[in-house]
Order: C-alpha cells, then sequence, then structure tokens
C-alpha cells in the first residue's frame, strides 16, 4: 500500500532519539519538517524545548547540521547561516528555524520582522504550543483566552489568561511575505505540503504549526494527534496560507464541532465556565466572518 | 538510515568540546525506560498504509516488506500509533521488563 506522502519525503531520520515528552507535538512538527528539507537542512533553534530536548551533550538529536541561537535570534541566526553558506559557495542547503510560541510571537518577533523585511532566503516554523513550556507553562503572546498557565491561573474571579492570542501569521503576511501558512500537527499532509512548496520558494517563508504539548495542555500523551485535529474541527484553528499578496483557506470543515467539547478535554481549560465558552466561540465566528471576507475560500 | 547508539564513552572534561561543537545524531543513551506501555505491531492485519510512520513524533516506526516495525530502543510508549491506525493493528501493552 503506497502512501504518496511518505514516498516524497526522506526515509532518513533527522530528529531522533530527542528526549521530549511522550506524544510531543513539537517534536513532530520538527521531525515531518527535516524529512521534507533533507540532510542539507542546517536548523536553528533558540531556547525552548525543541533544543532542550535535542541537545544533551553528548546526546545530539538531530543529524542534520544545527545550531542553538539566543533566544530572541532564531531569524538573525537563520540570516547568518544562510549568508555565510552562500558566501563560502554552498548552494544546495536550506537554513531553517523551530523557535517555539514564545521565541517568535513575544521575544524573537522583531529579529524575524527584520529577516522577512530584509526578504533573506530561509525558512520560519514557528511550533506553536501555546506557552513557555519549557520553563514549566508561562503565558506567551499566543496563549489563548481562558488558557490557565502558571502566570495567568484560574481563580474565582479571573478565569486563566484574559487576552486573546496574537495573530502571528497575519502578522508576517502584513510584511508582505513571499510566503507564510498556518499548520496543524493534526494535519500533517498539510503540514508536509507546505513545507515542500516553502522549500521551492525565494525569500522568506513563515510557517506556524499548532503543536499541541500533552504535558501543559492537560492532555494524554496519545491525544496529541486528535486535539491537534479537533482545533481546526472545531474552527479554533484554520488551515490557510498567505502568498502573491492574498490568503487562501486550505481546508473548509463543513460544519464546526463543538468548541466546548474541544476544550473540555483539556486541563488548562477545565475551569471555564459556560459564558467564558460563549466569548470564546463568538470570538471563533467573528473570525471566520473575517476569513469568508478576505480570504479565497 | 537512523542514527545509532554509540559506544557509552565517559568524557573527561579537558574532552567536552569547547566551542559546544560536536558530530550531529550522536545517541549513547536510550528512551525505553520511559514507556509503561508498548505498542504491539499485528502483522497480519497491518497494511503498510503509513499513517503510524508519519504520525510517530519519535519516528521509530519503519516500513519493512509493508509491514510496521518499531525501534523499541527510542519507542516512548505514547500510543499516537495505536489511536491513528484506522484498523486497529497496533494495540498497547503492558510493559515487560
Ligand atoms: C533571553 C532569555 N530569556 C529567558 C530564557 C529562559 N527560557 C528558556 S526556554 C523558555 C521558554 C520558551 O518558550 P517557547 O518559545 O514557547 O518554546 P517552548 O519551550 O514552549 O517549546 C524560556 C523562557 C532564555 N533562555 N533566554
Ligand atoms: S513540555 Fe510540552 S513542548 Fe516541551 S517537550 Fe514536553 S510535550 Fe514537548
Ligand atoms: S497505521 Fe496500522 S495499518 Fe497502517 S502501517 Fe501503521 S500499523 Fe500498519
Ligand atoms: S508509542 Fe509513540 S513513540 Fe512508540 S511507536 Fe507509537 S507513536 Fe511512536
Ligand atoms: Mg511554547
Amino acid at each position: 500500500m503506497a502512501n504518496k506522502v511518505a514516498e516524497s519525503i526522506s526515509r532518513e531520520e533527522f530528529f531522533y532519539g530527542h528526549k521530549a515528552c511522550a506524544g510531543c507535538g513539537g517534536s513532530l512538527a520538527v521531525r515531518a519538517a527535516l524529512k521534507v528539507l533533507g540532510p542539507n537542512a542546517v536548523s536553528v533553534l533558540p531556547a525552548g524545548c525543541m533544543s532542550a530536548v535535542g541537545f544533551n551533550f553528548p546526546q545530539l538529536c538531530f543529524s542534520n547540521n544545527s545550531i542553538i541561537s539566543t533566544f530572541a535570534g532564531t531569524a538573525s541566526m537563520l540570516t547568518g547561516v544562510e549568508a555565510g553558506l552562500r558566501a563560502r559557495g554552498y548552494k544546495d542547503f536550506t537554513a531553517v528555524g523551530f523557535a517555539g510560541d514564545g521565541g517568535t510571537a513575544d521575544i524573537g518577533i522583531q529579529a524575524l520582522s527584520g529577516a522577512i523585511d530584509r526578504n533573506d532566503n530561509i525558512i520560519y516554523i514557528c511550533y506553536d504550543n501555546e506557552a513557555y513550556m519549557n520553563t514549566g507553562i508561562q503565558k506567551s503572546g499566543l496563549t489563548p483566552f481562558g488558557a490557565k498557565t502558571t502566570t495567568t491561573p484560574a481563580g474565582k474571579n479571573i478565569h486563566g489568561n484574559i487576552r486573546p492570542k496574537k495573530n502571528m501569521f497575519e502578522i508576517a503576511a502584513a510584511h508582505d511575505i513571499p510566503y507564510a501558512a498556518t499548520a496543524s500537527v493534526g494535519y500533517i499532509y498539510d503540514f508536509i505540503q507546505k513545507v515542500q512548496k516553502a522549500s521551492q520558494i525565494q525569500g522568506t517563508k513563515y510557517i506556524h504549526v499548532i503543536a499541541p504539548c500533552p504535558t501543559g495542555w492537560g492532555v494524554a500523551p496519545d491525544e496529541t494527534v486528535e486535539i491537534a485535529k479537533e482545533v481546526v474541527d472545531c474552527g479554533l484553528w484554520y488551515l490557510a496560507e498567505y502568498e502573491n499578496g492574498g490568503f487562501k483557506l486550505n481546508h473548509k470543515p463543513k460544519e464546526f464541532t463543538s468548541v466546548e467539547s474541544y476544550l473540555k478535554k483539556q486541563g488548562r481549560f477545565r475551569h471555564l465556565t459556560d459564558e467564558d465558552i460563549q466569548v470564546i466561540t463568538a470570538s471563533r465566528d467573528k473570525k471566520w466572518e473575517f476569513i469568508s471576507k478576505n480570504f479565497v475560500i | 538510515m537512523r542514527p545509532y547508539i554509540r559506544e557509552k564513552k565517559s568524557f573527561t572534561f579537558d574532552e567536552v568540546p569547547e566551542n559546544t561543537c560536536f558530530e550531529a545524531g550522536y545517541l549513547t543513551t536510550v528512551n525505553s525506560g520511559w514507556r509503561s506501555i508498548r505498542p504491539a505491531v499485528n502483522s497480519e492485519k497491518c497494511v503498510g498504509c503509513e499513517q503510524c510512520y508519519l504520525y510517530c513524533p519519535d519516528g521509530v516506526i519503519a516500513i519493512n516488506d509493508g509491514k510496521a516495525v518499531i525501534d523499541y530502543d527510542f519507542c516512548k510508549g505514547c500510543g499516537i500509533c495505536a489511536k491513528i491506525c484506522r484498523i486497529g493493528a497496533i494495540e498497547m501493552e503492558a510493559e515487560r521488563k
């Protein structure tokens, strides 16, 4: 039984033996992307779970060339890697970054914006687990409304995070970047295709992939893929691309599955009241109104 | 090819690379001790669709002669493969020591 997607990517493993928690969505995103890009990918990882679990001397789990950057400097190091290799005459390589949500939407946003502005020939992948996981679950700019973290606890009066998730995809697109996309590890075929597409495009590419963290989200390790699928199916996340100045939706759920059931499966949302869930559902509907007006569907 | 376990050697302080630059894909420890449950593939049932191979976060599943085969040195027993297999060819069993 041939699987076309499996045939289209490397059979080799480039992220192996890592110490991520069982069922870690971020590690699945990194693994899949590197199997697309192959042995000549040069990866840059800032502080965060993926560098913490991948580089524990002498256990070095990337079998392609990889380097840890400063927390804020994923994109600037990618710029340097790309320019340096090009200056030395290398042609067949891909500079790819894997940064968390905190490393992207908060501390690394300036370097990312600069790289997009210069249109450096790099792929920047944000694996979004919706909090600063490696330091023990603190709120980031990409933590969704209502989520409980150690810095946004759920109490009687305040029910977790009071701010909505930053819209990094459209922030990247607003630079008029050559290619930006959203993805989810629950739809791995779509993610693989987007990394493939990004690798064929000249200039800066940004891919934002939802990558659940069983530890921080309060789900069982075997639920990572399902929950990453469900967030798309219930409409709280969407699969889209930005290219040639326009937005395109790649996947339109016929009917949304229940937002409540998505939220209540996860420890970080279990405290939410019916009103909180209504607020979240209303914000979803508003987002989809925007999508139906502004995206090619 | 996958990275493989190297001979375990202890590094003296002087041998730890100064510029933190070292061979890529150098593995010295397995992850099998993390498991409390382990996936068991029923080869009779497996149709080699490669779903489990694509979704395993640890990349420990390979397809050999059309059947899923697991590298138990590095499988963490997360159970994602068992859930993703549509025809139920993988079951999670108690880990035997
Ligand atoms: C300048 C700086 N500030 C803080 C830290 C501490 N730190 C290391 S990893 C991390 C969390 C990273 O969160 P995120 O980028 O979302 O990645 P994740 O760990 O969730 O994969 C923090 C705060 C650091 N290494 N460097
Ligand atoms: S804490 Fe979360 S993101 Fe970090 S390794 Fe564990 S599962 Fe992955
Ligand atoms: S998903 Fe099931 S049928 Fe498909 S290769 Fe894996 S074990 Fe075999
Ligand atoms: S249990 Fe998890 S780590 Fe082990 S083979 Fe299945 S998906 Fe991979
Ligand atoms: Mg994070």
